[in-house]
């Protein structure tokens, strides 16, 4: 059996015409057919010891292929290829088949509160119809964030952009950018998803064996990575030189500046991965299981997400909660009209406000959770990262003087923007919409209340960021931030940004208890945004320095 | 002179005076604003907020405005605006939204006079009203802008922008109430300060942030402005909707702009990123500016010119921590050191030639070269003669277009097709060849086979009259009674033949297409043709020279040496294509056109009857006799293979080549053969003349062409039973087991050389099918076919 003829072709579902994905879905199903008849075959004929391993393999493939149209039975935005593709499943082949484990795209939110593919309106269905043209999927990322179309757009053209058009690097090369960025965190949903693109572009596998497999010339880029990743205040115009002036290993600068945007941009991907609990892919490892389903056999993820009938039980203890967390509501509400109110009446002193920042990014060392459980790094992901060890760490508690960063004095909109622009054209564009849209996002609501203005919410949030990363906003009081944020709030808020792996759904549901998923959605879009731009400033501002 | 008067009142008789110069800052500065009397400025920015005086040779610290012990960020300055009527007020906006005024009369150490607290987010422009006392303008990242009387503690009124960021604003010079507003959205906004409750005219100025503008200091209603797409534009307000009249486009996002006192066109601008370097543009020529100061290290953020009416002198304040004063006349003009000829070819070979019109001027009396392109298409750019300026060139642009047709090939396709290369004594191959080439039109080609054959057949074939015979060949009007005729005739024929071997070369290859239209520019009359950097005429005007010599020593001088005899001889119809090329075009198109061309015509046809027609025949006699060795010649003909080459005539490289063999072989580095070899194979294959290239390949002695033809040779053989493909061995079918292919002689399966009949496909081993067709000529099968083996 040769094996072009085993190749399956997917890109024929991606096209948008229906007659297409027909031809493309029955070779599919040729394919899989094929395929099990010749494994029956061979399991009828006596084993030869030399067939073991190859059998071994395409029953892996086959196994594989399975998976993947498992995923698209759920998760195609086209109807016909998602019948299609269960009925194929359903339709007896005589071998075990594949159902998805857990249910629904994230661990924290219920399915039921998350769109399902096919009851998406018109606008969301060209979304996904897009993102599964460009990517031949429709991720779990998508999916939950969906619930801000409007935000969702503009990610999914940005990524696009980063990914598949027009850049300084090659393809492979930014797939395995993203797996070095997404491993820094240990994030396997990324990594997983991204090894799969960076060989399905032609990279080498042999460079996921880990980073001193990859070329010399990613290898240098890996101390940027763990710098940006934990301690991006800590970049000089030295770490940028370094990768510039590296004889033949050298970056230019475009590819730097490509280099450095999606470093970011899969940092905060990872944030967003672990804060909204993203769970595998259906077809990746984790995401489905050959085990028939029986009874007693519950899934963690099931537990956890609520998507069980224990959480009935559960909700009887809850209520008392729920009035409490309907108070924190109000709460909320009242000291935002206070300040409202009294922010012209009591002017603090110069001192006062700089003392309050100070005071605001000591602080943020000492919110950290109380569970501090070490996370195992999952097995394949530990070999991208070098130094484990390496991680988060507060400026102020190691001593560390790091002058504060005054946004004044360089901000995205007047100076990271035009670099970017510049080195990398057009994507300057696309980040300043999606940090717009991000910041700018509202729909005047809080919790059960309408019509408020979350303006001076969003900004709290935003710079209560930014301030852990010693970014400086002149104009900003940011005591407000004490009124506005409570302890659980920061303490999300820090995990998501900082160490996004030890996110526990505790944690996600502890905070502002009586706010909808969608707005905990919100404030992920937040976060992931500002820890990109925090990124972003440090390294173009390095970038600047040494141009200067 | 209204303006002269004004310009001396205004500097109250005595005009300003400086150089150059820079001083260091203690920080980085934000902003930088003049004061009236031009003579100190005002430099603000995070940490530093400080007065100088401007001497004539150094800036002098004058007085340092952060006092206190503890820095306030009150003081962390983004703008700072000097009043033009007051001398002692001063207003800065603070990156924590404070809007603070100074008077500088003030006695105490303290000269911070009052503070306004009413914006919310950083405070990025004020401005004073130009001419009322007590009206200042302040606009905020908050989206807000504010209009305060300094008589009273707060604001008089406020302005809402819609909760986009402002940028900028700028009260208007002339109209009393209006002040513009520039927007992060990239909106210009126009409001009449006594109406705060909608703004008079929006519209979008930029994409993305505009971070500048200034309004044109004589001209009412002209805005300029200046974003993060990297334009300046300059806008005409006066009309009912604002128009955009200019638009320059800079390199980098443009953080300010300022007009140019005195010059109604001029602006000045520098950036925000990247780009450290003040440009002062004339907005009528937006691609070059008029003017660059480079004496900044790191990003420019503000400047100021130092007095109203004076253009000579700029400030400016840097982020490298240096306050700077300009003087125009030490400014870099790029225009001197742009290039103002610009040269491009279409897609179809159209060639485009913009130079400036002094240059162009000059050869106005010179015809256009045409040849086989047709009249070149003029188009020139008027200028506005109300303004006259130096500096704004104007140029001409010349189009040539190329004649369709001329880039056919079909002459390509024909000589390949006929040409022999091989089977034949080389002398007939010769005279062959040149027929071919003859009978096509290309008499250069023609001429030079037959000398190939006059050079290398023995001196007994060729004769005197064989080489008179060719000359007479190359006539058009075919009577070759007397030489003189001949030569004469010759002359445009030979002209035009290498015209279009030119433009063979123009439609192939680029270096040659340049090469032609230098000569097409620069030239003014034959000498220069001769003489220019056109490197395929180098050989010809080499061998012209030594051709003078020969009309020098020929008639007198009898007959100093050998060698001296042999080159003209062989220089002779090269000698003509050179000479007669430029004249060639012109008698295709008009022989009695031009006067010039047909004097330089009589020219060379009074030279050549009377002398060159029998030293031609005295000399190819003396050549013969001599018995030269055809070795002799090998480097010319390589010389002339490299020359046919390099014209883009591979072809004829490449037959030469072949034809001659041995001959010249060893004297052109393989490297060289083989690279001809390729392209020739390669255009071959592009118009399809797979025969020709593969006698080619065939004929070729390079190795590395010779084996093209042995790579990836498979022959499929089918059983002559069940009539399915053979795979694994030629002889034994996989399918119905038998034997093949067995000998039709000796009835054995033939397993080495098999020999087939193409007619009844009969066939065996090759000796036997050999030996059985001495014998007869019927298939040894008994099939009664009549076999052939050749």
């Amino acid at each position: 059996m040769a094996e072009g003829e085993n190749e399956v072709r997917w890109d024929g579902l991606c096209s948008r015409d229906s007659t297409t994905r027909e031809t493309a879905l029955e070779n599919i199903k040729q394919t899989i057919l094929r395929k099990t008849e010749y494994l029956r075959s061979v399991k009828e004929t006596p084993l030869r010891p030399s067939d073991g391993l190859s059998n071994a393999v395409s029953l892996d493939g086959l196994n594989k292929l399975l998976a993947h149209l498992l995923m698209l039975s759920k998760r195609c935005p086209f109807k016909d290829v998602r019948e299609k593709s269960e009925f194929i499943l359903k339709n007896e082949l005589g071998i075990r088949i594949p159902r998805p484990l857990g249910h629904g795209p994230s661990r924290f939110i219920p399915e039921k509160e998350i769109l399902q593919v096919g009851s998406e309106d018109a606008q969301m269905h060209t979304l996904f119809a897009d993102s599964f043209a460009a990517l031949g999927r429709l991720d779990n990322i998508t999916l939950v964030m969906v619930f801000h179309p409007q935000y969702l757009e503009s990610f999914l053209k940005t990524q696009h952009y980063l990914l598949q058009m027009d850049g300084p690097l090659p393809l492979h090369y930014r797939h395995y950018i993203g797996i070095m960025a997404a491993a820094r965190h240990q994030c396997s949903y990324l990594v997983n998803l991204h090894v799969n693109d960076f060989l399905h572009v032609g990279g080498d596998p042999k460079w996921l064996n880990g980073l001193e497999n990859a070329p010399q010339k990613l290898q240098n880029l890996g101390e940027l990575n763990k710098v940006l990743a934990h301690r991006p205040w800590l970049i000089t115009k030295e770490h940028i030189e370094g990768l510039l002036k590296a004889e033949e290993h050298s970056w230019s600068l475009a590819e730097l500046v490509h280099a450095v945007v999606l470093l970011t941009h899969y940092h905060s991907l990872a944030s967003f991965t672990f804060g909204c609990g993203i769970s595998p892919e259906i077809h990746c490892d984790g995401g489905h299981t050959f085990r028939p389903p029986s009874v007693s056999n519950y899934c963690i993820c099931d537990i956890t997400n609520g998507n069980h009938s224990v959480d009935e039980t559960l909700n009887a203890a809850g209520i008392c909660q729920v009035s409490d967390s309907f108070f924190e509501v109000e709460a909320l509400m009242e000291k935002m009209r206070q300040l409202q109110e009294c922010r012209d009446e009591e002017e603090a002193s110069q001192e006062e406000m700089a003392s309050r920042f100070e005071i605001e990014k000591r602080e943020s060392m000492f919110v950290f959770s109380s569970d501090d459980e070490e996370v195992t790094p999952a097995r394949d992901v530990s070999r991208h990262f070098e130094d484990t060890s390496y991680g988060y760490k507060d400026f102020s508690r190691h001593g560390m003087h790091v002058p504060t960063f005054r946004v004044q004095d360089y901000c995205w909109e007047d100076h990271g923007y035009s670099l970017v622009n510049r080195l990398y054209p057009d994507v300057g564009q696309l980040i300043d919409e999606k940090f717009h849209i991000a910041y700018n996002l509202t729909y005047n609501t809080m919790a059960m209340h309408k019509d408020v203005d979350t303006s001076m919410l969003r900004r709290a949030i935003w710079n209560y960021i930014h301030c852990m990363f010693g970014i400086r906003y002149d104009d900003y009081d940011y005591g407000e931030i004490n009124q506005l944020l409570d302890r659980s709030f920061k303490v999300y808020i820090k995990t998501v940004v900082c160490t996004p792996e030890k996110v526990t759904k505790r944690m996600y549901d502890s905070f502002w208890r009586q706010f909808k998923h969608s707005e905990k959605v919100h404030v992920n879009l937040l976060l992931i945004e500002a820890r990109m731009q925090a990124e972003l400033l440090y390294a173009l501002r390095a970038i600047t320095r040494y141009m200067t | 002179m209204e303006k002269m008067s004004r310009v001396t009142t205004a500097l109250g008789g005595s005009a300003l005076t400086g150089r150059t110069m820079h001083c260091h800052l203690d920080a980085p500065a934000n902003a930088i604003s003049v004061c009236r009397d031009a003579a100190q400025v005002v430099v603000a920015g995070r940490s530093i907020f400080k007065i100088y005086a401007i001497e004539d040779e150094q800036f002098v610290e004058k007085l340092n405005l952060r006092v206190g012990r503890k820095p306030s960020l009150n003081l962390s300055c983004a703008d700072v605006v000097w009043h033009q009527m007051d001398e002692n007020l001063l207003a800065t906006a603070a990156t924590n939204g404070v809007v603070v005024t100074w008077n500088l009369g003030r006695p105490s150490r303290n000269k911070q006079d009052q503070l306004f607290t009413e914006h919310k987010r950083t405070v990025n422009k004020v401005c004073f009203h130009p001419t009322e006392a007590h009206v200042l303008l302040s606009g905020s990242q908050d989206g807000f802008m504010k209009c305060f009387d300094l008589r009273r503690k707060d604001s008089v009124s406020t302005f809402s922008g819609q909760s986009e960021s402002v940028r900028d604003v700028q009260f208007s010079i002339r109209d009393y109430f209006t002040f513009a507003s520039t927007f992060e959205n990239g909106n210009v906004q126009l409001w009449d300060i006594r109406r705060p409750d909608r703004c008079e005219r929006m519209f979008t100025a930029h994409n993305g942030p505009v971070f500048c503008c200034d309004w044109h200091p004589e001209d009412r209603g002209w805005l300029a402005t200046g974003g993060r797409d990297k334009m300046v534009k300059v806008w005409d307000m006066t009309t009912h909707r604002a128009k955009e009249v200019h638009c320059v486009q800079t390199i980098a996002s443009v953080a300010r702009v300022k007009w140019r006192p005195e010059c109604r066109h001029h602006l000045a601008t520098c950036s925000m990123m990247v780009d450290h370097n003040i440009y002062v543009w004339d907005v009528r020529r937006p691609f070059v500016p008029a003017a660059m100061f480079e004496e900044h290290r790191d990003v420019t953020t503000g400047i100021a010119w130092r007095h109203p009416h004076d253009p000579s002198f700029l400030l400016s304040g840097s982020k490298d921590s240096t306050l700077c004063q300009h003087l125009f006349r030490d400014a870099s003009q790029p225009v001197e050191r742009a290039n103002p000829e610009g040269l491009c070819y279409g897609l179809f070979g159209d060639l485009a030639f913009a130079a400036k019109e002094s240059l162009v001027a000059t050869e106005s009396g010179r015809k256009p070269y045409a040849g086989d392109r047709r009249h070149p298409i003029f188009f020139k750019r008027k200028l506005d003669p109300a303004e006259p300026f130096v500096g704004l060139a104007s140029s001409a642009l010349s189009v040539f277009e190329i004649e369709p047709g001329s880039g056919s090939m079909s002459w390509f396709v024909d000589t390949a097709e006929r040409y022999a290369l091989a089977g034949r004594p080389l002398a007939e191959l010769c005279d062959h060849n040149a027929k071919v080439a003859r009978e096509l039109g290309r008499n250069q080609v023609a001429q030079t086979w037959t000398m190939l054959r006059i050079i290398y057949c023995s001196p007994g074939l060729a004769s005197a009259t064989s080489l008179n015979h060719s000359v007479g060949k190359g006539s058009s009007c075919g009577l070759p009674l007397m030489n003189s005729f001949n030569l004469k005739d010759m002359a445009p024929g030979l002209g035009s033949e290498t015209r279009l071997d030119r433009s063979k070369g123009d439609t192939r290859s680029d270096t040659v297409l340049l090469d032609s239209s230098a000569t097409l520019i620069t030239n003014e009359d034959n000498e220069e043709t001769e003489g220019s950097d056109v490197p395929a005429d180098y050989l010809l005007g080499d061998v012209e020279g030594e051709e003078e010599e020969l009309y020098l020593l020929d008639p007198e001088h009898a007959h100093p040496e050998e060698p001296e005899y042999v080159l003209p001889q062989e220089a002779f119809p090269l000698r003509h294509e050179i000479v007669d090329t430029p004249p060639g075009p012109e008698h295709l198109q008009d022989k009695a056109d031009s006067p010039h061309v047909s004097g330089s015509e009589a020219d060379a046809a009074s030279l050549a009857p009377v002398d060159s027609s029998f030293s031609l025949i005295s000399i190819s006699h003396a050549l013969y006799d001599t018995r030269l060795p055809p070795d002799f010649f090998s480097a010319l003909v390589c010389d002339m293979l490299r020359f046919y080459a390099e014209q883009g005539d591979v072809q004829m490289a490449v037959s030469v080549l072949i034809v001659l063999g041995e001959r010249v072989r060893k004297d052109i580095d393989e490297q060289t053969q083989e690279h001809w070899y390729t392209s020739y194979i390669d255009l071959l294959q592009r118009f399809c003349l797979w025969n020709v290239s593969n006698q080619v390949v065939k004929l070729s002695t390079s190795r590395a062409i010779s084996c093209l033809n042995q790579a990836s040779t498979t022959l499929h053989v089918n059983c002559s039973h069940c009539k399915r493909p053979m795979s694994s061995r030629g002889w034994v079918c996989d399918r119905c087991h038998r034997c093949a292919s067995m000998c039709a002689v000796c009835h054995h399966v033939v397993k080495g050389l098999f020999v087939w009949c193409q007619g009844c496909s009969h066939g065996g081993h090759l000796q036997h099918i050999m030996k059985w067709l001495e014998g007869s000529s019927h298939c040894p099968a008994g099939c009664g076919h009549l076999c052939e083996y050749s």
